[in-house]
C-alpha cells in the first residue's frame, strides 16, 4: 500500500496502526449537524463555548456595573447580582475555558499534529460535543427557570448552595446547574477518552511522543489530569442532588435555618469542599496547560526558533500535571480543616512554582537571540507571558498559608485569579485563532483591526486586574454588590469606577474582535499555504484548509522534530517534520 | 482524601513508568530520521488503550465515592451497618459472572462458537442475577428502617451501588452489542469479548473494595497495619 | 520598538502604582504584624521577578525584533542555565515559604493565657457570648435553638449559665488581652472577618473552628462576612470594639447572661449557683 515503507533505503518500519478511513457523511444532517470529522466537531464545540461565553461576558459587563456604580442600576439587586457572578464564573472556567482548549483546539489539532485521519472514536467524539451542547441547554434554561439559576457562587457550596437564602437554592436554579455539570462531565470523558487514546494510538510513523509539539503535550497532559479530576465534581454534585432532591445528608449537617430546623443531619460541608478542590484545583492547570502548550509554540514559530529546552517544557508539563493533585487544599486555608494541612499544602503549592516558573523563562530564553516577528500570535503571546507571569507572582501569595489568612476571600483573589487563569489563557486563546485561522479558513485575519484588538485588550485587561489586587489589600471582600466600609476609603469607590470603565471597554474590543473574524472569514486575504512558515505537521497537510481524512492518500512519516528552526546550514529557516531531509527533496525549496 | 490520593499515586507511577520507556529523556534535536529507538505509535490495540483509561476514569470516581465515606466516617454520628444477606448473594453472582466471562473470552480466542455462545449467557444470566440481588437489597434496607436519607452508611450505600449498577448496565449494554455482532465468527469477536471480560473483572474488584470500605473492613484493616508499624 | 517600550511602561506603571497609590491595608489593629512583614517579603521578591522578567523580556524584543538578514541563533537548550535558573527560583520560593510557615505555627498556637470568647453566626447577623465568672463557655448545640435561645447554649451546663449573650449587638474586648475566638454557624458557612486584625476563619454549621489574635489597638473595628453565605452576605456587618480593660470591664457589667434569657430558667440557675462557684 505504501510505497515509502518498500523503500529499503529509509529503513521506515510498517504502520503497526491500519490506516482506515474515516467515516464519511452520508448526507445533510451527518454532515453538518452530526457530525463525525474531528475538524467539524472542533468547530462546534469553540462556536458554542464562544457564543456561551458571550453571555458569560456580558454577564461580567452587568457585575462591573453595580461594582463601579453602586445604586446606579436599580435593576441589578443583590439576589440578581449574585446569579451574575455565579454563572459568570461557572460559564467561563468549565464551558468556556474547559470546552474551547480541549473540545475546541484539542479536536482540530490533536489528529492534524500527530499525523492522524481522525480521532479514533468518532462516534463518541460526536457524542461527546452533543452532550456539552446539552449541558450548555440546560444551563441557560436556569436563566428562565422559576427562581432564576443559581446564586451560590461558581464554587456551590453547601450548606448555603441549597437553602433558600441563596438564589435558586430551593428552586429551579441549582438542579439545573448540578445537573448541567453532570451532562458535561460525561460529554467531556467521551471527549477526552478521544483526545488521550488518540495521541497514544494514532501517531504516524516516527511521531515519537518528544517529536510531539508543546501543544500537543499540553493538551494530552490536561486531558489526561481532566479525566482524573473531573469525576470529583462528578461525585461532589451527584451528592449535592440528592441532598437536595432526596433529602440525604451527605453535606448538611443539622441546622437552623431563619429560625426553622431543618431535617438534615450529621455531614459536613467541608467534604464537598474537599471534592470540589480536588477537581477545582486541576481545573487551573487544565486550563493553564493547553495554553503553555500553544504559547510555546506561537514562540518558536514567530520567532524563527526552537523553543528553548523542550525537554525541560516537556517534563515541567508532567511534573505540572502531577504535582497539582496534591495542592487542592491552599483553597481551603480559612474553611476549617485541620490546620496542620497548611504546613504540607503550603509547601506542595510553592514547590509547584519552580517549574511553572522555568516554563516562563524559558519562553523569554527562546525570544532571546531570535529572530522576533512581531505577528499577532507573537504579540498575544507575548501579552500571555506578562498577565500569567503577573497572576502567578501572586499566586505564592495566596498559596503560602498565612499570606492567604488576610488575603484570602478578598479582591486580591479575584484579581489574581483572573489574571493567570482568565486574561492569560484568554491571551494565548486569541493568539491561536490569529495563527490558527488560515489553517482552518483559508484566509488571513485582518492585521490592522488585530492590532487594535490586541492593544485594547491587553493594556484594557491589565488596567482592570493589576489595580483590583490593590482594592483585596485594601480589605474589600470578594462577593458584595457595594463595597463601602468603614475601613474602605472614598477614593476606592473611584478606583472601582475606572476598574468598570476600562473593563466595559476591554468588553466592546471583543466584540471588534467577533467582526474581524466574520468579516475576514468571507473577504480576508487569502492566505498561501503554511503562511507562518511553520515546521509542525499541521501546516503541512496536502490542501490547505485540510479535508476530510487530512493527509490525502498516505499518512505522512515523521522524521524529526516539531522545532527545526533556523537550523545552521539549512536552505531555509525551518525544516517541515515530514521533511525527509535529503537534499534531494529540497529541489522544490524556492 | 487518602483513597483517592492512593489511586492517582498508582495512576502517576504507571504514566511515569511508561513514559520514562518512551524515551522523554532523549533530546530529539539529535536523532533526525524515521526511525528512533522506540517503535512509534501502538502497543496496544486501539480499543484496548481506549478501555484502559476508561477505567482509570471509573476507577477514580469510585475511589472519590471511597474516599467521601471515608471522610464522613470521621464524624460522630457514623455508625457501621449491617447489610442484608442478599448482598454477599449478589456478590457471587458477580463473581460467576466475571469467571463465566472469562471463560467466554477464552472461548472466543480457541474459536469454539458453541462454547463462546454458553459462556456468554452464563454471564449475562449471572450479571442479571446480580442485578436482583442488588434491588432487592435496596428493598431490604429500606424496609428495616435504612431507607435513602435515614442513616450516612445507608445513603453512601445506595449512592455507591446506584453508582455501580449504572456501570453494570453500561456494561451489558456493550455485550449485547458485541453478542449481536458476533454471527461473524468467534475469532472476529475475540478482542471485543476480551475487552468485556476486562470490564467485567473491573466490576467486580470495585464492588469488593466498596464493600470492604462500607462495611468498615477496610477502615480496621488501615488502623491494623497502622498498629503493626507502629 | 513600540511592544518593547510599552513592556517597559507597564513595568512603570506597576512599580508606580505600588509605591504611590494611596490604596495599602488598614492600620493593624492585632498582633498579627508578622503576617503583613511576610506578605511585604514576598511582594518584595515577587516584585524583583516581575521588574526582572519583563525588563529583560522588552530587551529581548527591541534588541531581537526582526530586521532582513536576521537570524535566529540555534541552541537546543542549556542544561547550565536551566540548573542555576531552577536554584535560584527555589531559593526564592524557600525565602518566603520558610518565614510563612514559621508565622502559620504561631497562628495555630493558641496561647495558654487567651480568654476564651465565641463568635455565633447566622444569615445574616452577629452573636457573641463571652463566659462569665468561670471563666469558661458553656456547651452549645443547634439542638438547643429556639426563639428564647437564638445561640442554642446548653440549658443543662452549669457553665453556660453565667456566659454573657450579646444577641446582635456589638462586640467589645479588652486591649492587649490575647483572645481566642471560637467560630460557630447555625446555618450556612460564613466567615468572621475585621480586615484590621489580619486573622479570619470561616465557620462550619456542625463544628468550631477558631483562631486567635491579641487586640493592639483601641477604637471600633467593622465586621463583615468573608465567604458567601446567601443574598444578605454583603450586608452582614457588625462592630468589634477594642477597650481599655476598665471600660470593658463596665460593658461587660451591663451586659445579659444566659440565665438572665428566658431560656435559662430559674430551675438551672440555681443549680448551677450550687455547684459551680466555691
Amino acid at each position: 500500500m505504501s510505497s515509502v515503507s518498500e523503500d529499503p533505503d529509509s529503513g521506515i518500519p510498517p504502520a503497526e496502526v491500519p490506516d482506515l478511513p474515516p467515516p464519511h457523511a452520508h448526507g445533510w444532517w451527518s454532515r453538518w449537524v452530526f457530525s463525525q470529522d474531528a475538524k467539524y466537531i472542533a468547530l462546534q464545540y469553540s462556536g458554542t463555548a464562544i457564543a456561551i461565553g458571550m453571555v458569560a461576558l456580558v454577564l461580567s459587563w452587568l457585575i462591573r456595573m453595580q461594582l463601579g456604580f453602586p445604586g446606579v442600576f436599580d435593576f441589578i439587586s443583590a439576589e440578581a447580582y449574585y446569579q451574575f457572578i455565579t454563572m459568570h464564573g461557572m460559564i467561563m472556567v468549565v464551558y468556556l475555558l474547559t470546552a474551547i482548549f480541549l473540545g475546541g483546539f484539542g479536536n482540530y489539532l490533536i489528529p492534524l499534529m500527530v499525523g492522524a485521519r481522525d480521532m479514533v472514536f468518532p462516534f463518541v467524539n460526536m457524542l461527546s460535543f452533543w452532550m456539552y451542547f446539552a449541558a450548555v441547554v440546560v444551563l441557560v434554561a436556569s436563566f428562565f427557570a422559576p427562581g432564576g439559576p443559581t446564586g451560590a457562587g461558581w464554587t456551590l457550596y453547601p450548606p448555603q448552595a441549597i437553602l433558600s437564602g441563596t438564589p435558586g437554592g430551593t428552586g429551579w436554579g441549582i438542579v439545573l446547574m448540578l445537573v448541567s455539570l453532570i451532562l458535561f462531565i460525561i460529554g467531556f470523558t467521551m471527549g477526552g477518552l478521544n483526545y488521550a487514546v488518540t495521541v497514544l494510538q494514532a501517531r504516524t510513523r516516527g511521531m515519537t511522543l518528544m517529536r510531539m509539539p508543546l501543544t500537543i503535550w499540553g493538551i494530552f497532559t490536561a486531558t489526561v489530569m481532566a479525566l482524573l479530576a473531573f469525576p470529583a465534581l462528578f461525585v461532589a454534585a451527584v451528592m449535592m442532588l440528592f441532598d437536595r432532591l432526596l433529602g440525604t445528608s451527605f453535606f448538611m449537617p443539622a441546622l437552623v435555618e431563619m429560625g426553622q430546623q431543618l431535617s438534615y443531619g450529621g455531614g459536613s460541608p467541608i467534604v464537598f469542599q474537599h471534592l470540589f478542590w480536588f477537581f477545582g484545583h486541576p481545573e487551573v492547570y487544565i486550563v493553564a496547560l493547553p495554553a503553555f502548550g500553544i504559547v510555546s509554540d506561537l514562540i518558536a514559530v514567530h520567532a524563527r526558533k526552537n523553543i528553548f529546552g523542550y525537554r525541560m517544557m516537556v517534563w515541567a508539563i508532567v511534573i505540572i500535571g502531577a504535582l497539582s493533585f496534591i495542592v487542592w487544599a491552599h483553597h481551603m486555608y480559612v474553611s476549617g480543616m485541620h490546620p496542620y494541612f497548611g504546613f504540607f499544602f503550603a509547601t506542595t503549592t510553592l514547590i509547584i512554582a519552580v517549574p511553572t516558573a522555568l516554563k516562563v523563562y524559558n519562553w523569554i530564553l527562546t525570544l532571546w537571540r531570535g529572530d522576533i516577528h512581531l505577528t499577532l500570535p507573537m504579540l498575544f503571546a507575548l501579552g500571555f507571558i506578562v498577565t500569567f507571569l503577573n497572576g502567578g507572582l501572586t499566586g505564592l501569595f495566596l498559596g503560602n498559608v498565612v499570606v492567604d489568612v488576610p488575603l484570602s476571600d478578598t479582591m486580591f483573589v479575584v484579581a489574581h485569579f483572573h489574571m493567570v487563569m482568565g486574561v492569560a489563557p484568554i491571551m494565548v486563546i486569541f493568539g491561536a485563532i490569529y495563527h490558527w485561522f488560515p489553517l482552518i479558513s483559508g484566509r488571513m485575519l485582518s492585521h490592522r483591526l488585530g492590532l487594535i484588538h490586541f492593544w485594547v485588550t491587553f493594556i484594557g485587561a491589565y488596567a482592570i486586574f493589576f489595580p483590583m489586587h490593590y482594592v483585596g489589600l485594601v480589605g474589600v471582600p470578594r462577593r458584595y454588590p457595594d463595597i463601602s466600609a468603614s475601613f474602605v476609603p472614598d477614593s476606592v469607590a473611584t478606583l472601582n469606577a475606572f476598574i468598570s470603565v476600562a473593563a466595559l471597554t476591554v468588553g466592546a474590543a471583543q466584540i471588534l474582535f467577533l467582526f474581524n473574524f466574520a468579516w475576514s472569514l468571507r473577504y480576508g486575504r487569502k492566505a498561501e499555504p503554511n503562511p507562518w512558515r511553520a515546521a509542525s505537521l499541521e501546516w503541512q497537510t496536502p490542501e490547505m484548509p485540510p479535508r476530510h481524512g487530512n493527509w490525502g492518500k498516505e499518512l505522512p512519516v515523521v522524521y524529526r522534530w516539531a522545532y527545526e528552526y533556523s537550523v545552521p546550514g539549512a536552505s531555509r529557516d525551518f525544516i517541515a517534520q515530514d521533511d525527509p531531509g535529503h537534499p534531494a527533496s529540497w529541489s522544490h525549496v524556492p | 482524601m487518602s483513597i483517592v490520593l492512593g489511586f492517582v499515586a498508582l495512576v502517576a507511577i504507571v504514566a511515569l513508568t511508561w513514559l520514562w520507556k518512551q524515551g522523554v529523556a532523549d533530546r530529539p534535536w539529535l536523532e533526525t530520521g524515521a526511525v528512533t529507538r522506540i517503535p512509534s505509535p501502538g502497543g496496544q490495540p486501539t480499543g484496548r488503550a481506549g478501555l484502559g483509561i476508561f477505567l482509570i476514569v471509573a476507577g477514580g470516581l469510585f475511589a472519590l465515592s471511597g474516599s467521601a465515606v471515608s471522610m464522613r466516617m470521621g464524624y460522630a454520628d457514623w455508625f457501621e451497618m449491617r447489610l442484608p444477606g442478599v448482598v454477599w448473594i449478589g456478590l457471587a453472582l458477580l463473581v460467576l459472572s466475571s469467571l463465566a466471562l472469562q471463560a467466554a473470552s477464552f472461548a472466543a480466542r480457541r474459536g469454539d462458537a458453541r462454547g463462546l455462545a454458553r459462556w456468554l449467557g452464563a454471564g449475562t444470566v449471572a450479571m442479571a442475577g446480580f442485578l436482583m440481588a442488588q434491588g432487592l437489597a435496596w428493598v431490604r434496607l429500606a424496609e428495616s428502617g435504612q431507607s435513602l436519607a435515614a442513616t450516612p452508611g445507608a445513603s453512601f450505600f445506595y449512592l455507591i451501588s446506584g453508582l455501580h449498577v449504572l456501570h453494570v448496565l453500561g456494561g451489558l449494554a456493550a455485550l449485547a452489542r458485541v453478542a449481536a455482532r458476533h454471527g461473524r465468527g468467534p475469532a472476529v469477536a475475540a478482542p471485543a469479548i476480551g475487552l468485556c471480560a476486562i470490564y467485567w473483572h473491573f466490576l467486580l474488584i470495585v464492588w469488593i473494595a466498596m464493600l470492604a470500605i462500607l462495611t468498615g473492613w477496610a477502615a480496621d484493616a488501615a488502623a491494623l497495619c497502622r498498629a503493626i508499624l507502629s | 520598538m513600540i511592544v518593547a517600550a510599552s513592556l517597559v511602561l507597564i513595568v512603570l506603571f506597576s512599580v508606580g502604582f505600588h509605591l504611590f497609590s494611596p490604596w495599602w491595608w488598614t492600620p493593624i489593629a492585632s498582633n498579627w504584624g508578622y503576617i503583613d512583614t511576610t506578605l511585604v517579603i514576598t511582594f518584595w521578591i515577587t516584585g524583583a521577578v516581575f521588574v526582572a522578567v519583563v525588563l529583560f523580556m522588552a530587551w529581548c524584543v527591541f534588541r531581537y525584533r526582526h530586521k532582513p538578514g536576521r537570524v535566529a541563533h540555534y541552541e537546543p537548550e542549556s542544561r547550565k542555565l536551566e540548573i542555576w535558573l531552577t536554584a535560584l527560583t527555589a531559593l526564592g520560593v524557600a525565602a518566603m515559604l520558610a518565614p510563612g510557615l514559621v508565622v502559620w505555627k504561631r497562628f495555630i498556637t493558641v496561647p495558654d493565657d487567651a480568654t476564651e470568647i465565641e463568635v455565633v453566626a447566622q444569615q445574616w447577623y452577629w452573636s457573641y457570648r463571652l463566659p462569665g465568672a468561670d471563666g469558661r463557655l458553656g456547651s452549645s448545640g443547634t439542638e438547643w435553638i429556639d426563639f428564647d435561645n437564638p445561640l442554642g447554649i446548653n440549658p443543662h451546663d452549669r457553665f453556660g449559665a453565667d456566659d454573657v449573650v450579646i444577641d446582635s449587638g456589638d462586640l467589645h474586648l479588652p486591649l492587649g488581652q490575647p483572645v481566642r475566638v471560637n467560630l460557630r454557624s447555625v446555618d450556612v458557612l460564613h466567615d468572621f472577618y475585621v480586615p484590621e486584625f489580619r486573622a479570619k476563619m470561616d465557620m462550619v454549621p456542625g463544628m468550631v473552628t477558631y483562631f486567635w489574635f491579641t487586640p493592639t489597638r483601641t477604637g471600633e473595628f467593622e465586621v463583615l462576612c468573608a465567604e458567601l453565605c446567601g443574598v444578605g452576605h454583603g450586608v452582614m456587618r457588625g462592630y468589634v470594639s477594642i477597650d481599655e480593660p476598665e471600660d470593658f470591664d463596665s460593658w461587660l457589667g451591663e451586659q445579659v447572661t444566659f440565665a438572665g434569657l428566658p431560656a435559662g430558667g430559674a430551675v438551672r440557675v440555681a443549680e448551677t449557683a450550687e455547684e459551680s462557684d466555691p
